[in-house]
């Protein structure tokens, strides 16, 4: 018996389709995050071509980015800096839609990309020429379908994530309104720049203190867990007991009374 | 006034009237039949029970609207004994309610006190029987009995001695000591001092001397989050600056207040949120509480860095971690 | 009919010649039982108790309560290869590779919670209908004791897997004992046999959870249900029905069947439950150590409410003399809960020590007709779902875009100021429920026809009740206040002291009512129109 997981395994083979393992496997992960290259979109991008993206990239930071980040990304009274920030942190920011942000609220919130994947690698690559910072994931990184171990994962999910993130990755109340967003639906690279970049209240997990090993593995247990069937029926959130309360006062004592007024009925 | 007015009087039990299934045989015979079916359904479900158990496989799933992909084998399983029992339930009662005969019956209550002549017969018989065993004359035997009973209360709370060891100074002691160095939890590997950048957090446990096994135990008192900040962002005393190093700052993960593991950081505020109770600590003022029902900051480990650059801390901590309790001094 | 019927008779004879139990059987199979749906409700905690030993049988045969650490290596991938206690291993072994095993494990948590659910539902049933009233107050209680294990009962139970969750619970638990005075750090050395979490609390809460608490249980219930076996269930007021009689249905057939009945339908929502939805998936929330924590950390719906007052308590502690008195732990984790069941434990004495009320109850009260009762119920209940709703801030928080820190600031005052409100507001809708009831009696029920009069004017037809109706509104007796003399024959002030005092006030208020219609009125009204 092996519950689900090797359903869930078959699909995601698909999705992450062969070729992109090819590549992958030619690709060591130590060099690809060294913190002093700067390079953004892979190593297979030349110098000419890395010019213009950055010329692109600036020209859409001049339009939708730098009334609030300023015209040469120093920062402003309501959003920060982003010399250094690095294209990883661009990557997460613009690819999840959480910026441009729709309106000043407590925090941003992940919702359909304003820029397609060219426009944000521009993006990217332009504050990346603006200082040294970490470098965008690409999916030949996450190879965590290989390297991952989903119970190691697990345990280091539990350890540093499960505090905020909740322990299914469903997310939580942070102090003041903030919030730890769900990481259901969240891309693996998306993830892993998360946890290199460490936006908005989320802090860095440095290389060294989560080595991007058990990086791949935290991304491999919660795609594991959000793929994973609902074992005992419907999960209610996994949020924990509050739901499971609220579900036995409702439906459970619901029906209960509900057939204990029939019953009580007298019959015509 | 009171001998005028009269309460509206009782009309008694209302009339019976009869159920289609008293005065209809049709009916009757229908009603006998949804019994029956009722009944059948439940032998149905019982099949479906057995037929799941052996049957469907435990890895087998299907998709459901609302629930989603489920389990199939713990889903038909379930739905089987859920009607295979609900059915049995639904034909007793509408049998009773149809078929069984529905007049309402009426019984007499009897006052929960005894007769007057019964009571004092008790009395009587208590007065007697204790006056033959002489309790009220002897109260040598009933002091001495008193003392005995009131003692044997004892026993069991000696005998429940050896449930624990005494705690000593076991709540005032962790595995922390100088020169003891940070190791990330998991993975029990050293941490240099350029390993955080800003913005940093990693969980930390003692580096526990080799051969020596970590237990839950350790891990209860020793647990550590480390926190990289600038410098700048600190408001602490001198001495409380000594023990952070180039921005790292340690405190101890049990919460001073109920004990859960205090690691949620929010790297812009600077704050650590416990999610049990949500008391709220200030990192750059020393875990300050400034919200939720905590009453201590959390203890901070000094820390510093040995000749090879790798966290250590300075000293163990310079008081209890965990909840409060009585011993404690501050 | 007739082969059964000699069966039926035979098996009479072998029972009665070896128990000469003919004549009691006889009359308790003819027993009468009222029928009323929330009368199931007491039923409903009944069944699924038994429903709790069968499935909690069930898992007993593979569940290891031990702390010995293990490693894992059953069917469920993500947790492959990790050490964790041998409890928390048997707990997955269950789930995943005993058939049937987690059905049983959901059922026998659904029922954890129906049963609670069901307690507390019972319990505010018999409370706003007076049924603990003379001669009842032992069941009650019977019932307060019950819902209090049963709390307990309930945590050391969802705390044998030994996760995350629920040893983030004990850890809690211990923190309490901690927290006592004098003698805390030697209660949780010797409950943990030393430091937290040590290795022999799950075995010891096991065999508490298993053998001591259901054992009390059994004799609890059992005492419960004979009591009320002997004194008659009690019956909600209607024509035919009084203090000296119970109108129902016989035990044999109808009531058994019913009952019975509704045994298998309470165990099969249960089971539907379990079938259909998730309870404590602890293969989610991983094994307990102490260095780990998921967001939205609670207890489970019955301990909530504890979590919540823990949560708003003001965060104060006392150091002196080198000694920690944690008022923030105390008050909310031993002080107010004390009060709380305390008080509700004393209630059926306080009141009739308000009332003067030494006499037998057996018909029920309309809560209307009770304002102060009603009011003070809704009161507690305004109480425990404020602080209950604070237990769950942070999934409320989440869900509905507000922040932990309002909730906690509404929560921590709303508990003090919304009760006395509810109560101000249950009592004037009570005493205007009274009224209408009056109106009702004296002038019929509006129909919403209008007729017009031969000299034009326009009026309402008001239909009249039948007797029964006009019965059922009045039939209650309304409280006189107690005559307590301000001052003695020698005048001599207040000779009953602070405690008459008090007494004489709240009889006063108890006794603040709408007068009942009567039939000399009624019959008043009707000369004046005609």
């Amino acid at each position: 018996m092996n519950f689900g997981f090797k359903k869930v395994a078959s699909y995601r083979r698909h999705r992450f389709a062969a070729p992109a393992l090819i590549v992958v496997a030619l690709i060591s992960l130590g060099t690809t995050f060294s913190m002093a290259s700067a390079l953004t979109g892979g190593p297979h991008m030349v110098g000419a071509e890395q010019t213009t993206l950055v010329q692109e990239g600036k020209e859409i930071f001049a339009r939708g980015c730098s009334s609030c980040h300023g015209i040469n990304a120093e920062g402003g009274n309501i959003a920060p800096a982003l010399v250094g920030v690095g294209a990883a942190a661009v990557d997460f920011q613009v690819g999840t839609g959480r910026m441009p942000m729709a309106d000043m609220s407590q925090q941003a919130m992940r919702k359909r990309p304003v820029y397609n994947a060219e426009q944000t690698a521009a993006l990217a690559a332009y504050v990346a020429s603006l200082a040294p910072g970490p470098a965008a994931v690409n999916d030949a990184q996450l190879t965590f379908e290989r390297d991952g171990n989903t119970a190691q994962g697990g345990e280091l999910f539990r350890t540093n994530c499960a505090m905020c993130h909740n322990f299914a990755g469903q997310g939580g109340a942070l102090s003041q309104g903030k919030y730890a967003p769900t990481l259901m639906g969240v891309e693996p690279k998306h993830i892993y720049e998360a946890m290199i970049t460490g936006p908005q209240s989320m802090p860095v997990f440095s290389d060294k203190v989560i080595t991007p090993a058990e990086k791949l593995s935290i991304i491999k247990w919660i795609k594991a867990a959000e793929s994973e069937p609902n074992l005992g029926g419907a999960s209610l959130g996994r949020v924990g007991p509050v739901t499971e309360g609220l579900l036995v006062w409702t439906l459970g004592l619901g029906i209960l009374i509900g057939i204990a007024v029939w019953l009580a009925m007298k019959a015509r | 006034m009171s001998n005028e007015i009269s309460k509206f009087s009782d009309p008694g039990l209302p009339e019976h009237v009869h159920r289609k299934t008293d005065t209809d045989p049709k009916a009757e015979k229908r009603a006998e039949q949804q019994v029956a079916i009722l009944f059948v359904l439940s032998a149905f479900f019982t099949v479906l029970t057995i037929y799941s158990y052996i049957f469907i496989k435990t890895n087998t799933f299907i998709f459901l609207p609302i629930m989603g992909d489920t389990n199939a084998h713990q889903f038909f399983l379930g739905i089987g004994l859920a009607g295979s029992l609900l059915f049995i339930g639904f034909g007793a009662v509408h049998w009773a309610k149809q078929l069984m005969p529905d007049t309402e019956v009426v019984a007499m209550r009897h006052e929960m006190r005894s007769e007057d002549v019964d009571r004092e017969d008790f009395v009587q018989t208590v007065k007697e029987r204790a006056g033959t065993a002489g309790l009220g004359r002897r109260s040598l035997i009933k002091r001495s009995l008193g003392l005995a009973v009131g003692l044997i209360g004892l026993t069991p709370l000696v005998m429940l001695r050896d449930l624990g060891p005494l705690p000593r100074k076991q709540l005032n002691t962790t595995s922390w000591t100088k020169g003891t160095r940070l190791v990330t939890d998991p993975g029990n590997r050293p941490i240099h001092v350029n390993d955080l950048e800003v913005g940093a957090v990693a969980q930390v446990l003692p580096e526990l001397p080799t051969g020596t096994e970590r237990t839950l135990e350790n891990i209860g008192t020793d647990a550590v989050l480390l926190i990289r900040l600038r410098p700048e962002d600190f408001q602490l005393d001198s001495e409380r600056l000594s023990w952070t190093h180039e921005g790292i700052i340690a405190f101890s993960k049990i919460c001073s207040h109920m004990g859960c593991a205090v690691a949620l950081y929010e790297q812009q505020t600077k704050h650590l949120l416990c999610p049990c109770h949500q008391s709220t600590f200030d990192v750059t003022r020393a875990a300050k509480v400034i919200f939720g029902p905590a009453a201590r900051p959390l203890p901070q480990l000094a820390i510093t860095v040995d000749s090879q650059g790798y966290l250590v801390a300075q000293q163990g901590f310079t008081e209890p971690i965990g909840p409060s309790f009585w011993e404690r001094s501050s | 009919m007739k082969k059964s019927e000699k069966i039926a008779g035979s098996v009479a004879n072998y029972v009665d010649e070896r128990t000469g139990a003919a004549k009691w059987l006889k009359k308790n199979l003819t027993k009468v039982f009222p029928d009323h749906w929330s009368f199931m409700l007491g039923e409903i905690c009944l069944y699924s108790f038994i429903i709790l030993l069968l499935s909690g049988t069930f898992l007993t045969f593979w569940f290891d309560p031990s702390q010995r650490e293990v490693v894992y290596n059953g069917s469920y991938a993500p947790l492959s290869n990790l050490t964790m206690s041998a409890s928390y291993a048997s707990t997955l072994h269950i789930s995943f590779d005993v058939r049937g095993g987690l059905l049983m494990r959901q059922i026998h948590h659904w029922a954890a919670l129906i049963f609670m659910a069901g307690i507390i539902a019972h319990l505010l049933r018999v409370f706003f209908t007076g049924a603990f009233r003379k001669p009842r107050e032992f069941n009650w209680l019977i019932g307060v004791g019950l819902v209090t294990l049963g709390i307990v009962e309930g945590f050391l139970g969802y705390s044998l897997p030994d996760d995350l969750l629920s040893g983030t619970g004990i850890r809690i638990a211990e923190a309490i004992l901690q927290a006592i005075p004098v003698v805390g750090s030697y209660l949780a050395f010797f409950a943990f046999g030393g430091a937290f979490p040590g290795h022999v609390f799950i075995p010891r809460i096991y065999t508490v959870h298993v053998l001591l608490l259901p054992g009390i249980f059994l004799a609890l219930i059992t005492v419960h249900l004979m009591l009320v076996w002997y004194q008659k269930h009690t019956q909600y007021p209607g024509p035919g029905r009084t203090e000296k009689n119970v109108v129902g249905y016989p035990l044999m057939p109808v009531y058994m069947a019913k009952a019975g009945g509704f045994f298998f339908i309470v165990f099969g929502v249960t089971a539907f439950l379990g079938a259909v939805a998730s309870i404590n998936p602890i293969w989610l929330y991983g094994p307990y150590t102490p260095g780990q924590i998921s967001a939205g950390s609670q207890p489970d719906f019955y301990m909530g409410w504890l979590d919540g007052l823990v949560r708003m308590a003001p965060p104060i502690e006392t150091h002196a003399f080198g000694h920690t008195i944690s008022w923030n732990i105390l008050i909310p984790g031993l002080i107010i809960p004390g009060i709380l069941f305390t008080g509700m434990a004393l209630y059926p004495f306080i009141e009739s020590w308000i009332t003067g009320d030494k006499t037998e109850h057996h018909l029920l009260d309309r809560p209307r007709n009770v304002p102060n009762r009603t009011a003070l119920g809704a009161m507690s209940l305004a109480f425990m779902l404020i602080i209950l709703i604070n237990g769950g801030n942070d999934i409320i928080a989440t869900h509905f875009h507000l922040t932990i820190n309002q909730i906690m600031w509404f929560t921590r005052i709303g508990v003090i100021v919304i009760p006395p409100i509810v109560f101000v507001i249950t009592k004037r809708l009570c005493l205007s429920l009274q009224r209408a009831d009056r109106e009702l009696v004296l002038h019929g029920k509006e129909t919403g026809r209008l007729v017009m009069l031969p000299h034009g004017e326009f009026v309402e037809i008001h239909q009249e009740l039948t007797p029964a109706q006009k019965f059922i509104l009045t039939q209650h007796e309304q409280p006189e206040p107690l005559a307590i003399p301000d001052t003695d024959a020698g005048g001599v002030r207040n000779p009953a002291g602070i405690k008459g005092k008090i007494r004489s006030r709240m009889s006063k208020a108890n006794a603040e009512q709408v007068s009942a219609p009567s039939e000399t009125e009624a019959k008043a009204i009707d000369g004046g129109h005609h």
